[in-house]
């Protein structure tokens, strides 16, 4: 439990680690593509940390890297003819980035740092937790990007009117992103003020 | 041979190689090229009659390789002289792709058939400028984010990293092109793709290290640390995976790769100067670091939103 709460909350790849960001710039224009996404990288980091954890004795710490990459690309392959075959119109729609899942820094760090010394129940909430703070990061940056751009949340229309259209436009999604981590810390910041005070 | 010699051979092979691109029709069709993207002009060598060429039945205009998808013309006009005819299209022409244009009765001649293209160096050309700018990898594309936002703080880090990317980027793309079509292709393997390209990369970043190792200690020196970054990467892989999707030969891999390793380089260079910059400015201190970056990058990407009106050929 507390390793899938480190995951979503005080290690969340996106906001604290500031790692495999290109997706959550890229497709993050609805909530729903960052969900889509979100499963995917689930999927691969979840099953990737347990092959690792599984295998951890028979691999020779010197083809490590290699190793890792390996299984990071085969699960890929195998979520992408799996997106690709049972729901074409979201893998159109997220293109190339369910392909690029295989470079996610996020996913190699997490097997060099905890699947390759754990046991496979660990790695897999480990891995769970890490997936779902990529998910629920990806979310939030479609939740807001999506409800100022199109005024819209999940595809249903809430507020009938569009606010800021810039907010779909790709490039937005550097400045939802770079705003929500600045947010981020002031509230760190915040709360590490005041228990200085006191 | 000298070095200028071979240059002379590549000049000739590459000349000989885009002949038939640069090819003029012979005969009656003096000259034939796209107009903006609705319209394609014909110019004759002799006088035609009117009736015939201004039919638009007797036109039947396809792009190459599709020649079952024939596109509609809506309008032919000959000009004064009737020495050139002007055929406008429905919809927008792909001005990329060879067109052929079939037309009856021309000047008595049951069939005139010829084609339109874009002269394939501009197309080239084309390809360049548009992973370099308009689909800058980084600002248009948001790959190699994690790169980007961790090696743009100096200048000098930058250059080095942005020209070792365009190194790697450059033999992967070759390397994985070759694979690609002489391999996965011929066999069936189209769903390797992912482990056979990234096992490919990693594969000339060792290699590059090595070599580079025993060759130019130096420069090893000063790019080596970078390297190692280059792996985990996602703009390496993405240009084997667009190649492929794109059934690129190899020129336009080449250039491909050439563009978005410059794109990256050019983004790096950018975001460097401003890193520089912002050290002196007062900057709240909940944004310091990676979100005031990001923001600045959003600007950036909006600057390139400017080039995306860009058509140079």
């Amino acid at each position: 439990m507390q390793l899938i709460a480190r995951g979503i909350l005080a290690e969340n790849p996106i906001f604290k680690l500031a790692l495999s960001m290109c997706p959550a710039v890229g497709i993050s224009t609805t909530v729903m593509n960052g969900f889509m996404l979100g499963v995917a990288v689930l999927f691969v980091q979840v099953f990737s940390s347990m092959t690792i954890s599984i295998f951890k004795n028979v691999i020779h710490p010197r083809i490590r890297i290699p190793t890792y990459t390996l299984t990071i690309a085969t699960w890929v392959t195998v979520i992408d003819l799996v997106l690709a075959a049972y729901l074409p119109d979201a893998y159109a729609k997220m293109g190339i980035f369910v392909k690029i899942i295989v470079a996610f820094a996020i996913i190699t760090m997490r097997l060099e740092m905890f699947a390759c010394k754990e046991t496979v129940k660990d790695s897999f909430w480990d891995a769970l937790g890490m997936g779902l703070g990529f998910m629920v990061g990806m979310m939030v940056i479609g939740f807001v990007r999506e409800l100022l751009g199109s005024g819209a949340v999940m595809g249903y229309d809430v507020l009938g009117f569009k606010p800021l259209l810039f907010f779909i436009l790709p490039s937005a999604g550097f400045f939802v992103v770079g705003l929500m981590m600045g947010f981020f810390n002031w509230i760190e910041l915040y709360y590490k003020r005041k228990k200085g005070v006191k | 041979m000298t070095p200028a010699k071979y240059i002379h051979v590549v000049a000739a092979a590459l000349l000989f190689w885009l002949m038939p691109f640069a090819a003029v029709a012979e005969g009656l069709v003096v000259d034939q090229k796209f107009k903006g993207d609705k319209e394609i002009v014909v110019s004759f060598s002799a006088p035609v009659d009117q009736a015939v060429a201004e039919n638009p039945a007797n036109y039947t205009v396809f792009e190459e390789p599709d020649p079952d998808i024939k596109l509609e013309v809506a309008s032919a006009v000959l000009a004064a002289g009737g020495k050139s005819v002007t055929l406008s299209f429905k919809d927008k022409l792909n001005t990329a792709m060879t067109h052929v244009v079939v037309a009856k009765g021309l000047a008595g001649i049951e069939k005139t058939t010829f084609t339109v293209s874009k002269s394939y160096l501009g197309y080239l050309f084309g390809i360049l400028i548009s992973a370099l700018l308009i689909n800058n990898f980084v600002f248009t594309k948001y790959l190699g984010l994690c790169v980007f936002f961790g090696t743009s703080k100096k200048k000098s880090t930058a250059k080095g990293m942005g020209v070792v990317f365009t190194l790697v980027m450059v033999v992967s793309a070759l390397m994985s092109w070759v694979f690609y079509n002489f391999i996965l292709i011929p066999f069936n393997l189209n769903f390797l793709q992912i482990v056979v390209f990234i096992g490919l990369v990693s594969l000339t970043v060792q290699a590059i290290d090595t070599i580079l190792r025993k060759v130019n200690p130096v420069l090893f020196n000063s790019f080596g640390v970078y390297l190692v970054l280059v792996i985990a990467n996602c703009v390496i892989i993405a240009v084997p995976l667009i190649l492929a999707n794109n059934n690129y030969n190899v020129f336009e891999t080449f250039m491909l790769a050439l563009g978005a390793g410059g794109g990256f380089l050019l983004a790096l260079y950018l975001m460097s100067s401003v890193s520089e910059r912002m050290q002196l400015a007062n900057i709240p201190p909940s944004f310091k670091g990676l979100p005031i970056a990001f923001i600045v990058a959003g600007q950036f990407a909006m600057a390139f939103l400017g080039f995306s009106g860009l058509q140079l050929f």
